[in-house]
């Protein structure tokens, strides 16, 4: 890897997540000690009810992290205000979008909204990047199609194409290849490796597809009972950290082919 | 946005401008156009009275219904929006039921106040008064239940069971009242538009003017909105302090507007839904202006057919309104099978 790229986006420090009430407080993860760089695809891994969420929603600020901090650009994250927020981390979520009635230009531009003035009108510069955004996920010939006529992979790519066009440093998907066939899967995770690459943004997804993020990625964070590790996926292979993923009484990790096999 | 919707736009303003001249001809007396136009600029009419009629009644009753029109149409689009719900109207926040509790317990709870008192109540003033003050009582509880509730969707059902409560006190108040009593209640319930003098309208014009004005600030709040308020948060967006300047436009809107001319029925709900088969866009840049010609336009419509030209009969504005929003939107489902917004 090259020195250009050692820049850290995301960072935390001995990072506790998990939920508070008035009864009792819920551990749900400590001492989470992660650092994304810039222009690296992440994937975010681990089984249900782990708690990839919970880290999703405390690196994105819709809940407080328990202990620690989180640094983004080397500032604390509760120091930014909502706007300044908005202008270093776009997200896509797991959640419809209300109005399918944008057509896709529309919903692309609402990314700008950060940049515009009060009536939200877009520069010239604004719908450069937009147009920008379209091309580098290939939606240029739909733009001006509705949300309620694309399928579903063509609106997810609406929704990275938004991301983009927000023009942060950090983008962070929450599983994005949900509803998707195994073509599209690897088609939207291939997309996002290409624009890591392409735009030198940092990527963070979480995922449930293993053997793709394997391949794809440049880092992953494996979430298990007892630890959070992040490594490249090579070394997380070496160091046999799949193993711990699941339960042993259904699949095995394979070494050799960096995949799940079921157990005969 | 890439669409051009100036022609539109052109046609829809010659539109209003046209009904606003035609309600303002048509009436129980019928008067020349040369008559009409030249009381509108000034001038003497043929006969004195006539000058009397456009300029005292029916000028400001045309620019009444223009009020209520575009008030209740613009309220009804920023709480579609809001509650992202197709069957939202700017009376799911009790602001109609507020109101009409307020003039209940004036007109049917004026028993209990002895006679002198209630006479004193009973004028327009008084049940202006006291539907305001309903309408923002309503609203207040809504709106510090919205403080602590976080769902929007629970604003919504919340506003509904205060509109239930509300009624139940209504039908109570009426199982006591005497007849003369109910029937202004239900003489109120019918909405007028062609009851108010200059004064009333100036009053009525200054809070739906700041009502409009916060409106155009929120174009680009309500934009983000259609995303979905996480989204919209993710955006940078205060979704709690946009939320509240979005309902106290509605109820400065919708809430003046019952107070002044009763509860007029639909227009807030049906006319956001209409300028969307026109304007096939969510651009509230565009919608906003849009719904507001239309509510303009559909108004006077329907208060000239209440008026029924050439006779002495003027029908409940809010029979004819429901007349005409029902069937709008029975059409629309049945046509779009869906209702995209």
């Amino acid at each position: 890897m090259d020195t250009t790229n050692q820049h850290i986006i995301l960072k935390t420090e001995d990072l506790s997540i998990g939920y508070t009430s008035k009864k009792e407080t819920t551990h749900v993860a400590s001492n989470v000690n992660i650092a994304l760089k810039r222009g690296e695809l992440i994937g975010l891994i681990g089984a249900n009810g782990i708690g990839k969420s919970t880290l999703l929603r405390t690196l994105t600020q819709v809940q407080n992290p328990l202990k620690g901090n989180i640094l983004i650009n080397d500032k604390n994250i509760l120091s930014y205000d909502a706007l300044d927020l908005a202008k270093v981390m776009s997200l896509v979520l797991t959640e419809q979008i209300t109005s399918k009635n944008l057509s896709v230009f529309e919903l692309v531009a609402l990314g700008r909204q950060p940049y515009t003035n009060w009536v939200g009108s877009l520069s010239k510069q604004d719908i450069e990047i937009v147009n920008k955004a379209l091309n580098q996920t290939n939606l240029s010939d739909l733009k001006n199609k509705k949300c309620f006529e694309l399928s579903d992979g063509q609106l997810q790519k609406a929704m990275i194409a938004r991301a983009l066009a927000q023009d942060t440093d950090l983008i962070i998907l929450d599983e994005p290849t949900t509803h998707l066939d195994m073509y599209h899967k690897a088609y939207i995770l291939k997309l996002l490796q290409k624009l890591a690459k392409e735009t030198n943004k940092t990527i963070l997804f979480s995922s449930h597809e293993i053997d793709l993020a394997i391949q794809l990625c440049d880092h992953l964070i494996v979430m298990t009972k007892d630890s959070v590790v992040s490594d490249e996926p090579c070394k997380l292979i070496e160091q046999g950290v799949f193993d711990t993923l699941f339960p042993k009484d259904l699949i095995a990790f394979d070494k050799k082919t960096g995949s799940f096999r079921v157990k005969k | 946005m890439s669409k051009n919707y100036t022609y539109s736009f052109l046609a829809l303003i010659v539109i209003l401008m046209v009904c606003f001249f035609a309600n303002i001809s048509l009436g129980s007396v019928s008067i020349p156009f040369k008559d009409v136009f030249s009381s509108l600029i000034g001038n003497n009419a043929e006969q004195e009275t006539w000058k009397h009629i456009v300029q005292n009644y029916r000028l400001p009753k045309a620019i009444t219904a223009v009020i209520v029109g575009s008030g209740l149409g613009i309220s009804g689009l920023l709480m579609q929006t809001l509650f992202r719900n197709p069957l939202a109207g700017p009376f799911v926040l009790g602001i109609s039921s507020g109101a009409s509790l307020g003039v209940a317990l004036v007109i049917l709870g004026s028993g209990l106040f002895g006679g002198i008192f209630a006479s004193l109540f009973i004028s327009k003033w008084g049940i202006v008064l006291a539907a305001s003050l309903g309408s923002f009582l309503v609203l207040l509880s809504v709106l510090m239940v919205s403080l602590k509730v976080r769902d929007t969707m629970a604003i919504l059902i919340i506003g509904l069971m205060f509109a239930s409560i509300t009624a139940a006190i209504v039908s109570v108040l009426s199982y006591f009242g005497s007849a003369q009593q109910l029937q202004q209640y239900i003489f109120w319930g019918f909405g007028s538009l062609g009851n108010l003098s200059w004064n009333e309208i100036f009053t009525l014009f200054l809070i739906y003017a700041i009502g409009i004005i916060i409106s155009i600030i929120s174009i680009k709040p309500l934009n983000t909105l259609l995303l979905g308020e996480n989204y919209a948060k993710s955006l940078g967006l205060n979704i709690k302090k946009s939320r509240l300047i979005i309902i106290i436009a509605t109820s400065l809107l919708a809430g003046t507007i019952t107070a002044f001319a009763g509860p007029i029925a639909f227009i807030g709900l049906a006319i956001p839904h209409l300028t969307r088969q026109v304007f096939n866009t969510s651009n509230h840049k565009i919608l906003l202006p849009a719904v507001f010609l239309f509510g303009a336009i559909i108004m006077l419509i329907c208060d000239s057919i209440a008026q029924l030209p050439n006779s002495d009969y003027t029908l409940p504005i809010n029979a004819i309104t429901s007349l005409v929003g029902a069937p709008v939107v029975i059409w629309l489902l049945v046509r779009k099978r869906k209702m995209i917004f």
